[in-house]
């Protein structure tokens, strides 16, 4: 469970760092090349399924765990959840639930149709590439699509932030002096990637 | 002051059970919330009523017996007491009281408010002693034991096994109470020869016997009337990798 999260969440951090190259480059062809050379390398393509793995064991593994907690409280209590904790951690199958329905949705979009090949080609020096910088630009001009990416990636904040430092404690390692480190680095990770994947459609939008 | 109380009266397994509202007046804010009930059933019982069922002992706060789960907080709102140590003060005139009992598959009912919570003794049987002969008090300075691990096993050991962690959870985890247990013994060298052994056998009962999985949301920590740390639960976490690998 909290090795997958790990995985999940560096992950998170390359996909960003690709994803920006969208709005950091005028030229649609420097996504492009880079989404070009994911598709095609073969170490990216058993990353990939590593990735696909991950994911899935994430969600089992969390499945089966709330399945279980759920069980060990048959009977609910009148006043429950009052208790001073970690407030986020209280939500996590709720909006990890969220994060599910985004990811169907976005794998729809993007990710299934570059493989199925609904997506345009273009032709560059001989090579083709799925044109996809321009795909996501034309996405991304709808407010709609804006608004409920943002909201997923605000949802996914509130995940992290519990999952990060939670993924750290359930491997062993809580300590008086790194644990606060380990807090704050989970605060500051999860402020970067929220603010790093929301930026890219608002700069689409009003660009 | 007067009181409205919410109990949670059932009458044994079987039965569903329900909440049954009772108002108290005149009640001293100086008297403990077990004397306040001790005041309703008194009035329960001249009124030819059954009194409710709770658990209780030594009402100083060191035995662990009493627990109920009062406004939404194992041993009610104040923090490091049981709830033999909580006081009417802690309430308001005209205040609405809900008491539940400790809920949690691990945990069957027996009577109102009042839980068998012998899994904890179960747990025990099965690793929270040590097979050691370790000799009577002044024995236990012939061993020299570092200044840290002697605190942190002390700290751990004031676990007196009353249950809040597991009603507080919102997984019903007993991943503090073992946690404790698993400090309190380990760190020490007269447990640390069967450390390993001890750790798998009491996750392994721990699951066996329903408790639920631990979320790190820390509800245990909160409400814990011994303060007893969620680095425990770390501890333990740390402890069953070793003895697992
Ligand atoms: S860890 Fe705290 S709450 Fe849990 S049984 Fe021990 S004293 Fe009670
Ligand atoms: S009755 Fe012993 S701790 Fe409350």
């Amino acid at each position: 469970m909290s090795l997958a999260g790990i995985f999940l969440i560096t992950f998170l951090l390359v996909h960003m760092g690709i994803n920006l190259l969208v709005i950091i480059f005028d030229d649609p062809m420097v996504y492009n090349r880079a989404a070009h050379f994911m598709s095609s390398n073969i170490l990216i393509k058993i990353f990939e399924i590593v990735l696909f793995g991950g994911l899935l064991l994430h969600v089992i593994f969390a499945l089966i765990l709330q399945v279980q907690n759920w069980f060990a409280r048959p009977r609910r209590y009148n006043k429950a959840n009052y208790s001073n904790t970690s407030f986020f951690s209280k939500f996590m199958i709720h909006t990890a639930g969220i994060i599910l329905v985004f990811l169907i949705i976005h794998f729809i979009d993007f990710y299934f149709r570059v493989k199925f090949g609904h997506s345009t080609m273009i032709h560059v020096d001989g090579v083709m590439y799925h044109d996809l910088a321009t795909e996501i630009v034309d996405k991304f001009k709808l407010l709609p699509f804006v608004i409920f990416y943002i909201a997923a990636f605000i949802f996914l904040g509130f995940h992290l932030i519990h999952g990060f430092q939670s993924a750290f404690k359930t491997l062993g390692l809580d300590h008086k002096k790194y644990t606060p480190v380990v807090q704050a680095l989970a605060f500051i990770y999860t402020v970067v990637v929220v603010a790093g994947y929301s930026i890219i459609p608002l700069v689409i939008y009003f660009k | 002051m007067n009181l409205k109380l919410k109990i949670w009266r059932q009458k044994d397994t079987q039965n569903r059970g329900k909440f049954v509202n009772y108002e108290l007046r005149d009640i001293s804010p100086d008297s403990s919330f077990l004397e306040m009930l001790d005041i309703l059933n008194e009035q329960l019982v001249t009124r030819n009523e059954e009194p409710v069922v709770f658990d209780d002992d030594c009402r100083e706060g060191i035995c662990g017996a009493c627990g109920m789960y009062i406004n939404g907080h194992p041993h009610g709102p104040d923090t490091l007491i049981t709830v033999c140590q909580l006081h009417m003060r802690k309430f308001k005139n005209g205040d609405t009281i809900v008491i539940e009992p400790w809920r949690a598959r691990a945990f069957p009912m027996i009577k109102d408010l009042m839980v068998d919570r012998s899994a904890f003794d179960t747990l025990i049987q099965e690793g929270g002693y040590v097979s050691v002969n370790t000799g009577s008090a002044p024995d236990a300075n012939n061993i020299p034991i570092k200044k840290e691990f002697a605190e942190l096993s002390m700290d751990a050991a004031a676990c007196i096994g009353c249950g809040a962690c597991v009603a507080a959870c919102k997984n019903a985890s007993a991943m503090l109470f073992v946690g404790a247990k698993v400090s309190h013994l380990s760190l020490l060298p007269q447990g640390k020869v069967e450390a390993r052994e001890r750790v798998k056998r009491l996750v392994a009962m721990m699951d066996k016997l329903g408790f639920g999985n631990c979320t790190n949301t820390g509800a245990c920590e909160a409400e814990c009337p011994k303060g007893i740390n969620m680095t425990n639960i770390a501890r333990l976490n740390r402890e069953y990798y070793k003895a697992a690998f």
